[in-house]
């Protein structure tokens, strides 16, 4: 059963997420939520089913799912509220979160504390501007990851793949495994983009070849890829005419980069650098919006999930402890109402203790003006608060009144005051 | 005995030392470049019983997945790889599936099980 108020929201239940969830509830978030667009946790981890995770946080070398079971199992015994197969539509300032589900239908949810855990998506061909004609057989790795490791079909027989990415590379030792052919990784950089490690253990252990400084000038094929024409680039990224060579295959596979995904950070108002795609973050990942956090690939792209964990338990306990602070707060917070003849009170706002340190001066404006002897009275409810009397009150004259440090045990009853202007 | 130079990269963590090795023969006499020992453990692997961890998947009837991804609980020899992966290819588990369970144990006799890396519920009538 949802909450409509939560200490912590989080949207996404990949590292990031289920480790910002976990920290938020361990340092003493009351209710914390994760709403996930997917069908389950773990976000892109199910999918990464090669080891090489948790190295640095486990001491051990374990499959993405693996990894990703850890931290569910760890949730699942904190009792933190999930949403699956949910989508976030929206995130205010305010930290109001607006999201859709098949079970739920449309949900408004309201949060002290957000964290954004969007991860990242794949680069695609639209982005990259690839010249040649528009056949089937042109995947983002990732794509290609999913099909071949969780739905069970392989997208193509032969393959090239544009992007010495660690995505690309592990797709072309696991496309071997299922009987496929790797024709080529193409790079167009002068260095590999990827890990080295996944260079000896995915392309060089599989006689995969990889050409540095090389692109595909032209995708080939009407109905399906049938080749692609790759061509060599100079320093200036140029091509070099002459160096063209048709490679057949049935499949293109782009392992091009990584961009954070910000949709509905932009939406709350969180200002993004230029040069990550993420939000500019602070020491303790909190956005430029208050209260409002962002851990992991939505930052900016790690290369090691155990980064992206630590990042978000970094990111949870910050969220928690905004929360908790905003909660405290808010039950020593009274508002200042105006009551008969007041057009306003300034401030709108009063802490509690702040009478443990000094009278609090009220300061207002009242509709009608009065030309005989009146009360200033400031109430809680039928309770009089403290008075005091002016000989008459104009529109034009700001009043003043002065809550005395007495009146200390009479404010902490109240949960708002109201400022009245009467006749004697 | 003549000393030899050659190059390796280190995959045993992601910093992905590049080595430089001098051996006599299949002994390493001195290694430069690596940032820890097991630089040296990975170069003696290489040349006598270089190993892989493999990772895959199989097929699942019944599960929320068509597929369960598998591991090898150690690294398995190079060369017999492919042998693994025809092997594994054969298997069909019935979901639920959990993780850790041993899908094939003492794979082509190596003494190393392969494990499940993750949990497959069964799928339930009303998804």
């Amino acid at each position: 059963m949802l909450k409509e108020r939560y200490d912590v929201i989080v949207i996404g239940a990949g590292p990031a997420g289920l480790a910002a969830a976990i920290e938020a509830k361990k340092t003493g978030a009351q209710d914390v939520l994760v709403v996930e667009r997917a069908q389950e946790l773990g976000g892109i981890l199910q999918q990464c089913i090669h080891n090489g995770f948790g190295l640095l946080i486990f001491k051990k070398d374990m499959p993405g799912p693996a990894y990703a079971q850890h931290f569910i199992d760890e949730l699942a015994g904190l009792h933190i509220d999930t949403l699956l197969d949910a989508m976030a539509l929206n995130v205010t300032s305010e930290r109001h979160v607006y999201a859709t589900s098949r079970t739920s239908g449309f949900l408004e949810l309201d949060t002290r504390a957000l964290v954004l855990a969007m991860g990242c998506r794949e680069r695609t061909r639209a982005q990259i501007a690839l010249p040649g004609t528009r056949p089937a057989g042109v995947y983002t790795a990732g794509t290609a990851q999913r099909f071949v490791n969780i739905e069970g079909f392989m997208p193509g027989k032969r393959f090239v793949i544009l992007g010495s990415g660690d995505i690309g590379m592990i797709m072309a030792r696991r496309l071997t495994f299922e009987g496929a052919k790797v024709e080529r990784v193409l790079e167009i950089m002068p260095f590999l983009t990827g890990l080295t490690r996944n260079y000896v253990q995915c392309l060089l252990d599989y006689d995969i070849p990889l050409q540095l400084q090389h692109t595909v000038k032209r995708i080939i094929g009407n109905d399906r890829v049938e080749a692609i024409e790759s061509v060599q680039i100079d320093k200036q990224r140029q091509p070099i005419p002459g160096t063209e060579e048709i490679i057949p295959c049935d499949t293109l596979l782009l392992s091009v980069g990584l961009i954070p995904e910000n949709e509905l950070s932009r939406k709350a108002g969180v200002s993004l650098d230029p040069v990550t795609g993420g939000p500019f973050v602070d020491e303790k990942m909190q956005t430029n919006v208050p209260g409002i956090f962002a851990a992991g690939n939505v930052v900016h792209v790690y290369d090691l999930v155990d980064w992206v964990t630590q990042a978000g338990l970094l990111c949870g306990r910050n969220a928690a402890q905004y929360a908790i602070a905003e909660r405290k707060h808010h039950g020593r917070r009274v508002k200042m109402k105006a009551g008969d003849n007041v057009r306003y009170v300034v401030p709108h706002v009063l802490d509690k203790e702040s009478l443990a340190e000094s009278a609090q001066r009220l300061q207002m404006r009242v509709t009608l003006p009065i030309e005989e002897p009146v009360w200033v009275e400031v109430m809680n409810g039928e309770e009089r608060v403290t008075r005091k009397t002016e000989l008459y009150v104009r529109p034009g004259e700001m009043v003043n009144i002065d809550i005395p440090q007495s009146a200390y045990d009479a404010v902490q009853r109240a949960s708002e005051l109201s400022v009245r202007v009467v006749r004697r | 005995m003549a000393h030899e130079h050659r190059k390796f990269i280190c995959i045993t963590c992601p910093r992905g030392c590049a080595l430089d090795v001098t051996l006599e023969g299949e002994v390493v006499v001195q290694m430069e470049g690596n940032s820890c020992k097991r630089g040296i453990d990975y170069v003696t692997g290489e040349l006598n019983d270089p190993r892989r961890m493999v990772t895959t998947t199989v097929r699942v009837r019944g599960g929320v997945h068509p597929l369960a991804p598998v591991y090898t609980e150690s690294p398995i020899p190079k060369p017999r790889i492919f042998d693994l992966l025809a092997v594994i290819r054969k298997v069909e588990l019935k979901a639920p599936v959990k993780i850790g369970d041993v899908v094939i144990e003492n794979a082509l006799g190596t003494g190393i099980n392969i494990l499940a890396s993750r949990n497959i519920p069964v799928k339930s009538e009303a998804s």
